[in-house]
Formats: C-alpha cells, sequence, structure tokens
C-alpha cells in the first residue's frame, strides 16, 4: 500500500515536470531558450516515471531492466541536448536579446 | 492501479500531440530535432507506461529500451551532421 502511493506520486510528479518542459518548447522566445527548457524538464520527468514503475513492479529482472533504461536516458539525454546546442552554435545561430538595440552595439564593439 | 496508468499515459500522449505542432510548423531545422528528441523521450515512457497496462511488462521494457536507444542514435546523428556541413 505504502509502496503503490510512493510509486504513484512519482508519476504524478513526473508527468507534472513533461507538462512544464511541453510548455516551455511551446511558448519559450528562441531555439536556445526552448532547448534550455526540455533538455532538463524531460530528464527529470522520464528519471520519475520510470524510477516510480519500478518500484511499483517489485524487485526483479524486469525493475533491473528498468533501471538500466534510467541509467541510459540520464546519461544520453543531456548527451543528444549538448550536441544540438554545439551545432547551433557552430553555425552562428544568435541567442535571443530582450532589447535588440543593445544586442547590436554589442555586435559593433566585439 | 490500472486506470490510473491509462490516464497518465492519456495525458502524456496529449502531451505528444503539443509537442507535435513545434515538430511541423517549428521555424528552422533545429527546433524540429528538439521537438522530436522530446516526443521520443515521451514516447518511451509511454511505451513501458503500456506494458503495465497490458500486463506483459517483460515484451514492452525490451522495445523502450530499444526505442531509446535508437532515439538518440537519431538526435546525435542529426547534430553531427548540421555541424559538419552547416545548416542547411
Amino acid at each position: 500500500m505504502i509502496l503503490e502511493i510512493l510509486s504513484g506520486l512519482q508519476v504524478i510528479i513526473g508527468v507534472f515536470l513533461f507538462a512544464s518542459g511541453t510548455l516551455g518548447l511551446i511558448r519559450l522566445p528562441d531555439f536556445y531558450c526552448r532547448m534550455h527548457a526540455t533538455g532538463k524538464c524531460d530528464t527529470l520527468g522520464a528519471l520519475l516515471v520510470l524510477t516510480g514503475l519500478a518500484i511499483y513492479n517489485g524487485f526483479n529482472l524486469v525493475s533491473l531492466k528498468i533501471i538500466f533504461i534510467v541509467a541510459f536516458i540520464f546519461v544520453a539525454n543531456p548527451t543528444a541536448t549538448h550536441a544540438i546546442g554545439r551545432a547551433a552554435l557552430v553555425n552562428h545561430v544568435k541567442p535571443w536579446t530582450k532589447e535588440p538595440s543593445l544586442a547590436g552595439q554589442e555586435e559593433k564593439r566585439g | 492501479m490500472n486506470d490510473f496508468f491509462l490516464w497518465m499515459s492519456m495525458i502524456l500522449g496529449l502531451l505528444v500531440l503539443v509537442c507535435l505542432y513545434r515538430g511541423v510548423f517549428g521555424p528552422g531545422f533545429l527546433n524540429r530535432i528538439v521537438a522530436v528528441n522530446v516526443i521520443g523521450t515521451k514516447i518511451v515512457v509511454i511505451m513501458t507506461l503500456m506494458g503495465f497496462i497490458y500486463q506483459r511488462v517483460d515484451m514492452f521494457v525490451d522495445i523502450s529500451l530499444a526505442y531509446a536507444l535508437l532515439n538518440f542514435i537519431g538526435t546525435l546523428t542529426a547534430a553531427k551532421y548540421l555541424e559538419r556541413r552547416g545548416m542547411l
């Protein structure tokens, strides 16, 4: 009973994190801002949901496989986000700034 | 507990549909790659939840592991191609 409540709570928190990451992907103004929103919220959301499912399943081989998926996502998702950000930075994609005049001055100075 | 998993996977499916807006109308190539990566991570979680709903976790976990690996490799390949060859 306690384990079911714990796993349900973890799944609910993970789905909330997925929803906030999706909100950031839709609403934020720039490519870098969207990547900043999704790169963290998705990793933590998948980690929480899958760990809750592993707790609900109990201690056996399937649970070990779920923990392996969690470890893989925890390593691979930030790596993919870093690779996309590096590809954007190499191709001179300009970050979004609040005041366009100030950005122009900095560009002239640089 | 089964109904709870079903509701959670339905919410995640709606979130995938919302993310698909950025994948279709997103300006440029990089926004689409980010949207595809996000949708892939959500699909992995939905697939494990489906295994719990259908009572066949031992089969669905393997498929979800392979899908996570393919998602990572696809995103990394597209990012490396854009880094070497310039923006399309």
